[in-house]
């Protein structure tokens, strides 16, 4: 079984594992408490919140742990809006973000916010331009994603920074989800955004983890109240083993970036040619996005077809992303990049990992190759 | 690498004459304890400066670092070097001033020629130099009074050498050179930084610290250990002192009424501290407490205690207001430890309405219900000793985990 469904979740490292039953049964306590085993879980988990800042350029008192990308993508839209609620109402973020972001703006136009949702061009990337047009006096929350989860179109995150910076007040949140171990994720001073958020599962640690991390200490106001922990910005009992091992995955992904990028460039290149040769096949990730990202869409086939029959062949890849693809409906990723109507039934996603190997990137382009055939050869 | 070395000016120890070869030598020694991690040091004195010889650009950055944290020096400067070559002079001086390319500061060059066979005398070189930064870093601007940011070049028999960065020590005198006292670490915000202040004032610290379990715990005593470390990032090492207090708080609270309780465990307290300064050889006491803070810090209060001993006792925070006292405890690092919420000993048995006023005579007649001197003594032979900083450093436990 070749799993190419990295971006909806990975496997977790076995270090992950064995360090996550370890601490579980030494490390069991709650960090809150005084005792001396409370007090020692807190150490572990002050030293994973420490690497963690490091590796992102902040301190470790604007590292919030959280349950996941959705939570920190939702505490960074409802926290900071609620905090400044009297500098404006108005929010700028794109046409292809994630739900955890879209919906949460959709809640916000119903309490009477006003949302600037920006275009893409053909190759899913917003426009410095358009960002420049949208902040208005008002505005004080601009939320981007780095990499798209359903086609891997990449935004400069940079670019945005230092003109948000520059022309306004607003606070620059970057869902860094889908890119953090594959580009690099990191505060970069003024020229970085004001928080970023992160989730375990994506980089082969454990679900139900996350975090969201601030460039200057945030004006944020808690969604989840209750004991105050993690500096009263997400109460709830901290899960310092899923944590640790969070910051533990982090700082593999990060060592292991750069030899993985190459891998994965080497590897697209490899499965886009293969693509290119097959009949009513349309690769819709760019040059330009994140290579471990390869979406690809076969005319008049929906896509559901084409995963279950590469399933059939030990292939696993999804319909262009997890979170939407049990709906029945085109996804706004795919809308707003305006794809031709034959190709928008039948867009499937593959996503590599750190556990892809050469051999398996071989073995899927045959089986792409065999069953792509075999399909469009039936049909005609 | 384009840096040859690093440039200390003294503090005020250049005025000190016939001492100063002492000062020197402490200054030098203190630089090489605060760095020993860092390998052997090639250090060269001359009586108004000295000369840290660097060999690449890691350490460069890690002296930095560390030589502001060391008494005794006013100020230093990273200093390059090349050849007496007037195209490698122009790229050097360039280097030198790029990491001002950002800003728009006033600048102006001084050249000294000790070499005055160089073909190219001081204000010719001055204009060359000065020309070439102004053309590649558009931002600077010439100023010749009260210039932000002064280029010195120096032309010596062996080469050129070109600084420009001034960054600002602490100041102060080398740690060791006004002898050594015993500082009553309680844990709290004030005691560090009233060693802080002796420290920069040239004194070696020995730290006493009162443990009276369970009702403290092992957490404030940890805190303690924390904050002795930190003293020593400014380049000596601490030893504290930890003295069992227990057994003598709880006689006390049996003997003496309880609002003088609090000027009778004072008492005990000096008179242990003084016991250990003895036992050391050390010469004052030192603490944190500052005038009409709390109610043993009343000046009546204070003399009540003061009453147990000749010892000079040094109270550089005296006449600080607290929020004084923060700002330098946050400055020095020791806020974020002192303010972490466990119980010393000064916090608990604290009695509802302590005196403000306490009269001597009364609580020395209290006092006399047990023999406390056979206590003390006990206590502070049973003492513990740590050092810091820690010869070896502690198996990381948690090393795998991350």
């Amino acid at each position: 079984m070749i799993y190419f469904d990295n971006s909806a979740t990975t496997q977790p490292l076995p270090d992950v594992l064995q360090a996550f039953v370890t601490i579980n049964e030494r490390y069991y306590a709650n960090p809150s408490s005084i005792h001396e085993r409370g007090v020692e879980a807190n150490a572990l988990l002050t030293r994973a919140r420490e690497q963690i800042a490091t590796l992102i350029q902040t301190e470790a008192s604007r590292v919030i742990f959280t349950s996941g990308g959705t939570e920190s993508n939702n505490l960074a839209i409802f926290g900071v809006t609620a905090s400044t609620q009297h500098i404006g109402k108005h929010v700028i973020t794109t046409a292809i973000e994630h739900p955890s972001v879209g919906e949460a703006m959709k809640r916000l136009e119903k309490e009477g916010y006003d949302i600037t949702y920006l275009p893409v061009d053909a190759q899913g990337v917003v426009a410095l331009n358009d960002v420049k047009q949208a902040l208005r006096k008002d505005t004080v929350l601009v939320s981007i994603m780095h990499v798209n989860n359903e086609m891997g179109a990449v935004q400069p995150i940079e670019a945005f920074a230092r003109l948000i910076h520059e022309e306004s007040r607003a606070h620059f949140h970057v869902d860094a989800v889908q890119s953090y171990g594959k580009l690099p994720v990191h505060f970069n001073g003024d020229a970085g955004p004001d928080s970023i958020a992160i989730s375990a599962h994506k980089i082969h640690a454990l679900k139900g983890t996350g975090l969201i991390a601030f460039r200057k200490q945030p004006m944020l106001t808690a969604q989840i109240v209750g004991g105050g922990q993690e500096f009263g910005k997400r109460s709830g009992t901290v899960a310092v083993a899923q944590n640790v091992v969070f910051a533990k995955a982090m700082r593999i992904a990060f060592d292991e970036r750069e030899q993985h990028f190459a891998n994965y460039l080497k590897w697209r290149h490899h499965i886009v040619a293969t693509l290119l040769q097959l009949p009513d096949v349309k690769v819709i990730s760019t040059k330009q996005g994140a290579p471990h990202i390869i979406t690809f869409s076969v005319a008049h086939l929906r896509g559901e077809i084409l995963v279950n029959a590469l399933q059939d062949k030990g292939l696993i890849v999804s319909t262009s992303s997890a979170c939407s693809s049990k709906q029945q409906q085109t996804s706004h990723v795919i809308t707003a990049l305006a794809i031709e109507p034959a190709y928008r039934e039948g867009v499937v996603r593959m996503s590599l990992g750190a556990l892809t190997t050469e051999q398996q990137v071989m073995e899927a382009t045959a089986i792409l190759r065999a069953v792509i055939t075999t399909i469009k050869g039936a049909s005609l | 690498m384009i840096w040859k070395e690093i440039l200390i000016r003294y503090g005020e120890l250049s005025t000190k004459g016939k001492n100063k070869m002492d000062f020197i030598r402490r200054l030098r020694e203190n630089i090489r304890y605060s760095t020993a991690d860092l390998g052997h040091l090639t250090i060269r004195t001359e009586h108004d400066r000295m000369f840290i010889a660097l060999d690449n650009e890691e350490m460069k950055d890690a002296l930095v670092e560390r030589l502001q944290h060391v008494f005794g020096i006013q100020s230093f400067s990273p200093v390059a070097a090349c050849g007496k070559d007037i195209e490698e002079m122009k790229q050097l001086a360039k280097d030198v001033m790029k990491q001002y390319e950002d800003q728009t500061y006033t600048f102006k060059v001084e050249v000294k020629r000790t070499d005055k066979k160089f073909p190219l005398e001081s204000h010719a070189l001055q204009r060359v130099i000065g020309a070439t930064v102004l053309s590649t870093y558009p931002n600077l601007k010439a100023q010749m009074r009260k210039p932000q940011i002064e280029m010195r070049v120096e032309v010596r028999m062996d080469a050129v050498y070109i600084m420009a960065q001034v960054i600002q020590g602490a100041g102060g005198m080398p740690i060791g050179s006004n002898g050594r006292s015993v500082l009553m670490l309680s844990g709290g915000i004030d005691s560090p930084v009233a060693g802080y202040l002796m420290m920069k004032r040239g004194v070696r610290l020995d730290a006493v610290h009162f443990f009276s379990p369970p009702y403290t715990s092992d957490n404030s005593l940890e805190k303690v250990k924390d904050l002795a470390k930190e003293l020593t990032k400014f380049g000596a090492n601490v030893r504290l002192h930890v003295i069992l207090f227990t057994e003598i708080q709880l006689q006390i609270k049996e003997d003496v009424p309880e609002n003088m309780s609090m000027t009778a465990t004072r008492r005990m307290m000096l008179r242990a501290v003084d016991k250990v300064r003895e036992d050391i050889n050390a010469l004052a006491i030192v603490t944190g407490e500052s005038l009409g803070q709390v109610a043993s810090q009343t000046l009546d209060s204070l003399t009540a205690i003061n009453d147990v001993t000749t010892t000079p006792i040094l109270r550089p925070l005296i006449a600080y207001d607290k929020l004084d006292i923060i700002d330098i405890a946050q400055q020095i690092g020791t806020y974020e430890t002192s303010i972490r919420p466990y119980e010393d000993c000064c916090t608990i048995f604290t009695p509802a309405n302590p005196k403000t006023k306490p009269k001597v005579e009364k609580v020395a007649h209290y006092e006399e219900r047990s023999d406390y001197e056979v206590l003390l003594d006990r206590a502070v032979k049973n003492r513990e000793i740590y050092v810091y900083p820690e010869k070896k450093k502690v198996e990381d436990k948690f090393a795998d985990l991350l």
